[in-house]
Order: structure tokens, then C-alpha cells, then sequence
């Protein structure tokens, strides 16, 4: 209950802070609350009139209060379902704003090496099909790793989250089994494993567990310096997570684009692409009533897109690739601003 | 506020005072059960959606399932009760120990300290809880379930890996965080028994230990009450049991397994929820531990009467009204 009054309470329509500056409210998406916020205090330094606030209270959330229209914009980390969309008032557009990765991390204190994982293998793990460390399908990834013999503890998010809803869509593309067994979405029915809440939570319990292995946010290994895992790619080569490998996954999707940039970038085809990669979305309404603060938000997404993604590796954010960015321009265009 | 302007007023009769006090408190005091009555109903029609597709059997369904839209609040319902019983009959014990000395046994100069610092355990955060539950409570468990004996890890009580987050680990955690709540109330309970029962007790020649036994039955309703309050705090509790109850939706008499509260999963899923089922799955199961918890305090009613209305030994002064 405490959770919805406060997410009622925190989307607070649009109040003028005075006069002269305009406050536009958003929420959604916990992901990128970091480089959004960046975003929006630097954004008041170009645009002083103009205040975004932003309620970082989950994807889910974010979709909802669009949806009733008690924020003016939304985010998210898994793009709408065309269910969601056709229970929305207006047409919505999605924007991608940044790239993020998802890693596997362990707790094997004796190695040596990174370890390697295959699609399959990482699929298998998490289905409880794979329990123990020094199994044949790990030690075929790994040539020369000596693997312990000791049990695999799988540790999951516990709370919903965009993270899993891109690790479960990479393990749905690699393995059917994973599909038709678990599935993807923010929160899944786990065969196997332990739940922590939060990044902070599931690297807890790695940290702590010997023979533990999880999965957090690429930027949340690189922040606290968490050893992590490669990941086979779609071209059956080991990738290391980075921001580069991560935007050459974007890039890679490009090409594909469909015209309203509802697109999953997992198990991308491509050299040096990570696997386990995804957009971050921002969500407006083509037609909003206010077209004023439309016209503001188009402004700010251009701006971010553009002058804003500087600011993405200091956060250990992926930037987008160019060819993304000059798309999303367009698609800005057909927002009505007045 | 009309009636409180009538109880204040100069120039009201003292009849019609009388009866704007009585409306005005009657209209207060109606607030709680109005409040109460509120939150069902919204409880209700949130989860309308999945009270209708699935009916009785959410509450004996074991899967909880958002990608295939399958939901059952079994898993959770056992994990509740299973920790907060876990967490009474750990604390309990401790509670009363603490009442008992505070009230009877201790040192003048060391009471008030002890009170305050039993007191203090009630004040320190949920989160903060946790956050001691995962870093020094969890490896402690963990370090005890590697070593229990393998022939113990074979019984339903103990059997599965030991990775320490677990039933074990949130029942210990809700105990101590039950513990303040119990034994101030209890202490209480203690402290309002008339000093001529003690003496009484004494005066027949009793023991020490035998006069606090008399002391204890005189407050037993108390008592009762100290202990389903601390029942209540442990049903509800969601922050600190979330952090090391491992958050896996299974049904398991064994402390090491990782399991699942009703509390924690609404907390855990509804900020990601936007199906529309899924959400008033999760607000169903809001409504199933609102029931659960109302047919508790209501059945821990139902004992109060009945032992109050038990015959009482020749020692209690039959003018003296029960407490609690």
C-alpha cells in the first residue's frame, strides 16, 4: 500500500515552481535514473526555464502513470507490448536515450581467468540443469581452467527489473528451452536459485556465497569493480562486456531499425558485439494536450541525444551509435509541438 | 469538528455538552473501522481481475508465474506464517526473560539503561535490519549450516544447500526485531500488576520464582496481547525479511531452503507490474494477508477472552480487572 501512495504521491502533476519556470514529470525505469538525472540538472543550466523531474519507480510504473497520464513522459527498460500500447489513451513513441549491459559475476575465489560462457550454458545454469562448476559444457568454454568440483548457487533479481528482463530475452534467443520454460519478462517464474534485491542485492549475495554466480548491470560491475564473465555472441565469438562492445550491439541494429524503435539488441550478429545489450526507452505521447511542454521535451531529447551523450561513459553508460541517433531525429520531427 | 465546538462552548447546557462529547469522540472513534472497511475495499477492487480468474484457488496454487500469467499465493502464504511462527516461538522465550527481569529482578540502577537500549532495538529501521541481516547474520548462518551434521541435513528440517540466506535467517532476524516490541509490552503488563499479589505470594511463603509465576498468570491476557502484538509486527514486516529470505516462491518445512513472504513479493514485483492481471495478482495477495492478518488479531481475541474468563487461582484479588 505504502508503495502506491507513494508512487501517486510522487507523480504529482506538472505544478509551476513559478512563474517563469516550467516543471515536466516523468517517471519509469531505476536503469538510467543516474545519466537521466545528469541529464536534467545539466539540462537547467542550458534551458533555465525549464524543470524535469524524474521518479526513477520501475519500468512498470513508469508505463502506468503514462498510461493515466499523471506524468507527461515515461521510461522504460523493455519496450511497451502492443497490449500496453493499445490500452494507452494516445499514440505513444518510443525513444531509445542510452545502451546498457547486462554480465554474468561469480564467486570461484581460487581461478585465475575470466571465466567464458555459451549462450546455452548460461541458459542451462539458470534452468538448474547445470549444478556444478567443473560441468563438461563449462569446461569446454574454458580450455586450461582448472573448475572446482562445488555446487552452482544461482542467484536472480528478486524485485522486477528492466536487468532481467534483458538477460531472460538473451537466454530466450539462445536457448528454446529457456523460452518455453521461463520466459521473458521483468519478473519470471525461476526454476532455480536464490533471489536478491537490486543489483546491490544480487552482487551481495554472489560476494558472500563461494560457488555463487548472478547477473547485474554492466555499469554496476565497472562502478564497483566486480570481476565479471565473457559471453559468446552471436558470431560463436567470447565477448567482454564494455561500453564499446555494448554500442557496436546498437550499431549492429541499426541497419534493422523498425520505425518505432521497438527492437531487442540481445545475441546481436556482428564482430566485438556483446550479447546481452539492450536500448533504454524514453516514452512521449505524439499528441499530447500540452503542446508546450511537448515542444520542451522534444528540445531536451534532441539536446541529450546529441550534446547529452558526452555524458554517458563517465556514468559507464554506452552512447548511441550514430546511425541510431539521426533516426530518432527524424521520428522527433513528427511529434506535435503545437 | 461541530461537536468539539460544542464540548468547548460557553454557552451550550451541560446536557447538550455532554452530548457533543459523545458525538464527537463516536465520530473519531468510527474513523479506525471506516479506515479499516476502506482498505478492504480497495484491496477488493484492485485484485477484482484475478479474484475472478482465478477464484478460491489463488489461495492454494503453489506457481507464480507473470510471464505465463499464472498466479498463486501459497508459496507466500506458507513463507508468512511459517517465519513469523519461527520468529514467536524464537523470541517468545527472550521477551518474557527480558520483561521479567526488567520488572522484577534487576538492579535499580541498571533498569532504566536496559529499558531504554530494549527500547532503542524497536526504533532502528527495517532497512538497517537488513543490511545486518545480510552482512553479519547471513555468513554466520551460513558458516552453522556447513556445519551441521550430514545426518542432520538429511531431515526435512535441515536438508538443502546451505547458502545461507534462508528461513533460518529471516526467522532470527524477525525475532530480533520482535523481541523490543513483546518484551516492553510485557514489562508493562509486569509493572501494572498490583504490588499486593507479590506480597500476598510472598506472605504464603512462596519463592521468588513463585511469585513471579503468580505475577505471570495475574497478566496473562497481557502477556497474550505483548506476544500477538509482536505476531502482528512479524507478518507485516517486508524490508529486513526481503534482504535474507532468498525470495524463492517454494514450500519447504526446511529452515536452510530459501523461500518467499506475501509482504516481500509486493514490494519485489509491483513497481515492475503493468499487466493488468499480474498487478491485481499482486494487490490479491495484499488482500490475502489483510484477511490473515484481521483472522489472527480476531482468533488471539478469541484466547484473550477465553483465558480471562478461565477461573482464576485464590491468590488473584477478584476486584483487579485483567490487563490488556
Amino acid at each position: 500500500m505504502g508503495l502506491v501512495l507513494c508512487a501517486v504521491a510522487a507523480a504529482g502533476h506538472g505544478l509551476r515552481a513559478d512563474a517563469q519556470t516550467i516543471q515536466i514529470d516523468g517517471a519509469g525505469a531505476t536503469f538510467p535514473y543516474p545519466i537521466y538525472s545528469k541529464w536534467f540538472s545539466e539540462y537547467n543550466t542550458v534551458r533555465p526555464n525549464v524543470r524535469i523531474n524524474y521518479q526513477s519507480i520501475g519500468s512498470g510504473g513508469g508505463i502506468r502513470q503514462l498510461t493515466n497520464k499523471t506524468v507527461f513522459f515515461g521510461a522504460s527498460d523493455g519496450p511497451m507490448t502492443s497490449e500496453q500500447l493499445q490500452a494507452a489513451p494516445g499514440r505513444i513513441v518510443h525513444l531509445p536515450m542510452v545502451l546498457g549491459g547486462v554480465v554474468p559475476i561469480y564467486n570461484l575465489p581460487d581461478l585465475a581467468a575470466d571465466l567464458n560462457f555459451g549462450g546455452t550454458v548460461l541458459a542451462d545454469i539458470y534452468l538448474g540443469k547445470i549444478t556444478k562448476w567443473n560441468d563438461p559444457a563449462i569446461a569446454k568454454d574454458n580450455p586450461g581452467v582448472a573448475l572446482p568440483a562445488s555446487d552452482i548457487t544461482v542467484v536472480h533479481r528478486a524485485d522486477g527489473s528492466g536487468t532481467t528482463y534483458i538477460f531472460c530475452d538473451y537466454l530466450s534467443k539462445v536457448s528454446p528451452e529457456y523460452k518455453s520454460k521461463v520466459g521473458v519478462a521483468t519478473s519470471v517464474n525461476w526454476p532455480a536459485g536464490i533471489g536478491g534485491k537490486g543489483n546491490e542485492g544480487v552482487a551481495g549475495l554472489v560476494k558472500q556465497t563461494p560457488g555463487a554466480i548472478g547477473y547485474v548491470e554492466l555499469i554496476y560491475a565497472l562502478q564497483n569493480k566486480i570481476a565479471f564473465g565473457s559471453v559468446q555472441s552471436h558470431d560463436r565469438e567470447f565477448v567482454r562486456a564494455s561500453i564499446e562492445s555494448v554500442s557496436a550491439a546498437a550499431a549492429a541494429a541499426a541497419d534493422k531499425m523498425p520505425e518505432d524503435f521497438r527492437v531487442s539488441i540481445t545475441n546481436a550478429p556482428g564482430k566485438n558485439v556483446y550479447p546481452i545489450s539492450s536500448f533504454t526507452w524514453l516514452l512521449l505521447y505524439e499528441s499530447p494536450k500540452d503542446k508546450e511542454r511537448s515542444r520542451l521535451m522534444v528540445d531536451f531529447v534532441k539536446w541529450a541525444l546529441t550534446e547529452g551523450q558526452k555524458y554517458c561513459g563517465d556514468l559507464g553508460y554506452a552512447p548511441l551509435p550514430e546511425g541510431v541517433v539521426r533516426l530518432e531525429m527524424e521520428a522527433l520531427n513528427k511529434i506535435k509541438v503545437r | 469538528m461541530r461537536a468539539a465546538g460544542g464540548w468547548g462552548g460557553a454557552s451550550g447546557s451541560r446536557a447538550s455538552e455532554g452530548r457533543g462529547f459523545r458525538l464527537g469522540t463516536g465520530l473519531v472513534a468510527l474513523l479506525v473501522p471506516a479506515a479499516v472497511a476502506g482498505i478492504a475495499v480497495v484491496l477488493t477492487s484492485g485484485s477484482i481481475l484475478s479474484i475472478k480468474e482465478f477464484g478460491l484457488s489463488f489461495w492454494g496454487t503453489r506457481t507464480w508465474d507473470p510471464v505465463a500469467g499464472q498466479f498463486g499465493a501459497l508459496p507466500f502464504i506458507w513463507g508468512t506464517l511459517y517465519s513469523s511462527v519461527l520468529a514467536l516461538l524464537l523470541s517468545t522465550p527472550i521477551a518474557l526473560g527480558i520483561a521479567i527481569f526488567l520488572s522484577d529482578l534487576s538492579p535499580y540502577a541498571l533498569r532504566q539503561p536496559l529499558v531504554f537500549l530494549t527500547e532503542l532495538l524497536a526504533a532502528i529501521p527495517s532497512i538497517v535490519y537488513g543490511l545486518w541481516g545480510i552482512f553479519v547474520l547471513v555468513p554466520i548462518v551460513r558458516s552453522l549450516e556447513m556445519r551441521t551434521p550430514a545426518w542432520l541435513r538429511h531431515t526435512p528440517l535441515f536438508e538443502g544447500p546451505p547458502v545461507g540466506v534462508g528461513m533460518l535467517a529471516a526467522s532470527l532476524i524477525l525475532a530480533v526485531m520482535v523481541i523490543p516490541f513483546t518484551a516492553s509490552v510485557a514489562r508493562e503488563v509486569l509493572k501494572a500488576v498490583p504490588a499486593t499479589q507479590r506480597e500476598a505470594a510472598y506472605a504464603l511463603g512462596a519463592t521468588r520464582w513463585e511469585a513471579i509465576r503468580a505475577t505471570l498468570f495475574y497478566g496473562r491476557t497481557g502477556i497474550i496481547g505483548a506476544i500477538m502484538l509482536g505476531l502482528g509486527r512479524a507478518l507485516g514486516e517486508t524490508m529486513a525479511v526481503t534482504m535474507v529470505i532468498g525470495n524463492s516462491p517454494a514450500i519447504s518445512l526446511s529452515l536452510f531452503a530459501p523461500q518467499y513472504t506475501m509482504a516481500a513479493v509486493i514490494a519485489n514485483e509491483f513497481t515492475e507490474a503493468a499487466d493488468a492481471l499480474y498487478l491485481h495478482a499482486l494487490m490479491e495477495i495484499g488482500l490475502v494477508l489483510f484477511i490473515i492478518t484481521v483472522a489472527i488479531n480476531a482468533l488471539s481475541r478469541l484466547l484473550i477472552w477465553r483465558v480471562a474468563a478461565e477461573r482464576q487461582p485464590r491468590v488473584v484479588l477478584p476486584a483487579a480487572a485483567p490487563i490488556g
